[in-house]
């Protein structure tokens, strides 16, 4: 699925920038690319080793084990393959929190980490399995409480109400994080 | 929470500096494989953009959508790029003001969509998943259901 939108994003793309005379910009785009993706990993990198760091202390003292023990009894219906009181529980949870909050960078890692302990989970390891596909269903629709980021925005542009919005998105996600777990059922279901 | 962590670490007797040190590394090994996959997603991407085609297929399909182009173009940028939908949420404060019922549409549709193909290409590539099957439709759909609930309960609430 990756492959194909990436396939067709470049040919989409490139025919359509020479089709309407933007030929100097696509290049210019294919040659900054390289230098614009090292600045968001330039951006990203120390969040992750920051938090990395801190996870594993948290790890290392058994406290990502409590959390995991802790969720694992709300979170074991919906990953089912995932044995109970594994660790994997602990990173899915937190990722899950920092997404509430609206701390998209913070939430990467976590993330990251949760993907690869489902990973030695995994049968067959070039292929998704069934926990991870749910990971990143609930993941990407993320419930949101407080979206600090927007939140923040809001302040700087000068809102009245910066926190106008915010229960609107509170049901919003959880409408769609519904749905999307619904969905993943039924076609987890279906194979 | 760093602190609770701290804490609770240094009660359960923790050697802090050499498990943070030991995580930290962890970075360096994940990075090679999250670079190649942040590139080429930033690469594809930005040909897209750039090429214009998505301002084109807007301006010829949806402006039957009644929904002011800035905000058009939000909905679609928000799964590919999130620094774009930042850009654009600029645009639309400043236009329209921030409290404005655009405005106001436009943080709740920012609120409830994630960096969709950005997220899905990261985490199955750190692991080195190609086959990612229908993570894809399942993540758009959400995004879908949740742009239209927050634009029907705006409508509602707001207007």
């Amino acid at each position: 699925m990756v492959n194909r939108v990436w396939t067709y994003f470049i040919i989409i793309g490139i025919v359509f920038g020479l089709v309407t005379g933007h030929s100097m910009e696509i290049n210019e785009t294919i040659l900054n690319s390289a230098k614009s993706s090292l600045e968001v990993f330039m951006q990203i990198f120390p969040v992750i080793a920051l938090w990395l760091g801190i996870m594993n202390i948290a790890t290392k003292s058994g406290l990502l084990d409590k959390l995991a023990h802790l969720l694992s009894k709300v979170l074991h219906p919906l990953f089912p393959d995932v044995p109970h009181n594994h660790r994997a529980f602990g990173y899915m949870s937190s990722n899950i929190v920092a997404n509430m909050f609206g701390l998209g960078s913070a939430a990467t890692p976590f993330g990251l980490k949760a993907m690869s302990s489902l990973q030695e989970l995994n049968d067959k390891k070039d292929e998704a399995s069934r926990s991870m596909l749910t990971f990143t269903a609930i993941n990407t629709s993320a419930i949101t409480v407080i979206p600090t980021t927007l939140i923040a925005l809001r302040i700087m542009y000068g809102s009245a109400n910066p926190t106008k919005t915010v229960i609107i998105t509170l049901i919003s996600t959880i409408i769609s994080t519904c749905c999307c777990i619904a969905l993943d059922r039924f076609l987890a279901r279906r194979r | 929470m760093v602190l609770l962590i701290v804490v609770y670490s240094l009660i359960k007797k923790v050697d802090l500096y050499d498990a943070f040190i030991e995580g930290s590394k962890e970075t360096f090994k994940m990075s090679l494989t999250i670079f190649p996959n942040l590139l080429a997603m930033i690469l594809s991407v930005n040909v897209l953009i750039n090429s214009g085609f998505l301002e084109w297929l807007m301006s010829n399909f949806l402006t039957s959508l009644k929904l002011p182009i800035e905000l058009i173009s939000l909905i679609m940028m928000k799964p590919i790029s999130g620094s774009a939908a930042v850009a654009l949420l600029n645009t639309i404060f400043s236009k329209y003001g921030v409290d404005s019922f655009n405005g106001l549409l436009a943080s709740t549709i920012q609120g409830c969509t994630d960096t969709t193909f950005y997220v899905i290409a990261l985490y199955y590539g750190s692991v080195g998943i190609k086959k990612t099957k229908y993570a894809m439709a399942t993540s758009l759909f959400g995004d879908v259901v949740g742009i239209l609930t927050s634009i029907i309960l705006c409508y509602m609430l707001f207007s």
